[in-house]
């Protein structure tokens, strides 16, 4: 097998228009959930007064990823803009990964490492 | 003001962030940091928090488009990838250690530098002379990029100067809630000496993965409050969405020089504010 042209993108041009729809849903079903949590909490809290001048850290069950889950399955507003925001940092995590699906195809090992190695430093990141 | 009036004027201010920064190429992610935290007075590691957020959202949109064009390097993006995410990583982990008043010195000397370098004469340098370099040939870097002469190849110089560039550009990201476009651009292009095109497209779509590693981060900690992260996302969202939109009906260059003093201004009051230990 001929070594991988550099000069093309990972696997065939179908496959980056797929990821390039796939970016721009989760960009938007982030959003759409983001809006959804924020119009609940604006109309429980919306007559509140906001303070974020001095720093709390936000509380547990808003921090971990099953925390957030649980919250946004039990119509918590809060969580479920939470979990908006999680879906949001999961579309680049997920482009990485499909990248690297892409570098297999391609048998280009050394890139198929790259992309794991990104990907494991950016979980580690998420889940802690 | 009540949160539903907060959470307008900020979703608004955000919008216009969002708007300019995509009109004009310098990000709206630059100037939410000191607009929460100037205007609105929020703790500026929520403000962050709130940034990095809204950066994902408009990078992951504006990538796609990129990657089409064919401008995008996705192996140089992958491989320096590895340098700004371990950056990111090691920024977001400084923000818990740093106080707010040096955060923000920082913030206003890298905005001060991003608005120099975005202000300079762009010029594309000759790299198809240049002998290859034998790592950017191992790692089959060299590619080739559309031109109105077809397509041009390119070599890459330089990787470890430019891994280790794009590491600060990680560091910074993490540690000030922007995207740091204006440093991976330099790190590519004028360091690894790939062409300018190139290293935009290449930049933004590295901008996201990079923002998504210290966002983790940010929300693991409770620096991310739905709250506040709400409006900026949704506005910043919108308004690149729009400044997208009616890009060649703008007078860009006008919005570039007008985005260019707001920055400018912003970048001097945080410096100031910092310096009086008012943040």
């Amino acid at each position: 097998m001929a070594a991988p042209d550099s000069s093309m993108p990972p696997a065939d041009p179908r496959l980056q228009r797929v990821v390039g729809s796939l970016l721009r849903f989760g960009v938007l079903l982030a959003a759409a959930v983001v809006l959804g949590g924020g119009v609940a909490y604006l109309a429980k809290h919306g007559a509140a007064i906001p303070d974020y001048r001095v720093f709390r850290g936000q509380p547990a069950e808003l921090r971990s990823l099953g925390g957030i889950v649980r919250g946004a399955l039990a119509l918590d507003e809060r969580s479920v803009v939470q979990l908006g925001l999680v879906l949001l940092i999961a579309t680049p995590i997920a482009r990485v990964a499909i990248a690297g699906i892409a570098f297999v195809f391609e048998r280009d090992r050394t890139y198929v490492l790259v992309a794991l190695l990104v990907l494991a430093l950016l979980l580690k990141s998420l889940l802690g | 003001m009540d949160t539903l009036a907060f959470s307008g004027i900020v979703g608004a201010a955000s919008f216009c962030a969002g708007f300019l920064g995509s009109l004009t190429g310098l990000g709206g992610g630059v100037v939410i940091v000191p607009l929460l935290t100037l205007v609105f007075g929020a703790d500026i590691r929520y403000a962050i928090g709130a940034s990095l957020v809204s950066i994902i959202a408009t990078s992951s949109g504006a990538a796609a488009a990129y990657v089409k064009e064919g401008f995008t390097n996705i192996r140089i993006g992958m491989l320096l990838e590895i340098a700004t995410v371990i950056g990111a990583l090691v920024g977001a982990s400084l923000v818990a250690i740093i106080p707010a008043n040096v955060i923000a010195v920082i913030f206003g000397l890298v905005l001060l530098q991003s608005a120099y370098l975005a202000s300079r004469p762009r010029s594309e340098h000759a790299t198809a002379n240049l002998p290859p370099d034998p790592l950017a040939t191992r790692l089959r870097l060299d590619s080739t990029f559309p031109t109105d002469a077809g397509e041009a190849r390119y070599h890459v110089r330089r990787v470890p100067g430019g891994f280790a560039l794009m590491w600060l550009a990680g560091v910074l990201s993490g540690l000030l809630g922007i995207g740091s476009g204006a440093v991976k651009v330099l790190a590519m292009d004028q360091v690894m000496l790939m062409p300018f095109k190139v290293s935009t497209a290449t930049s933004n779509f590295m901008i996201g993965v990079t923002a998504a590693a210290s966002a983790g981060i940010y929300l693991r900690r409770g620096y991310v409050v739905p709250g506040l992260a709400m409006p900026v996302m949704l506005g910043v969202l919108a308004g690149a969405m729009v400044g997208a939109r009616l890009l060649f009906r703008m007078p860009v260059r006008q919005l570039r020089i007008l985005f260019a003093v707001v920055i400018v201004v912003l970048a001097l009051e945080m410096i100031y504010h910092g310096l009086a230990g008012e943040l």
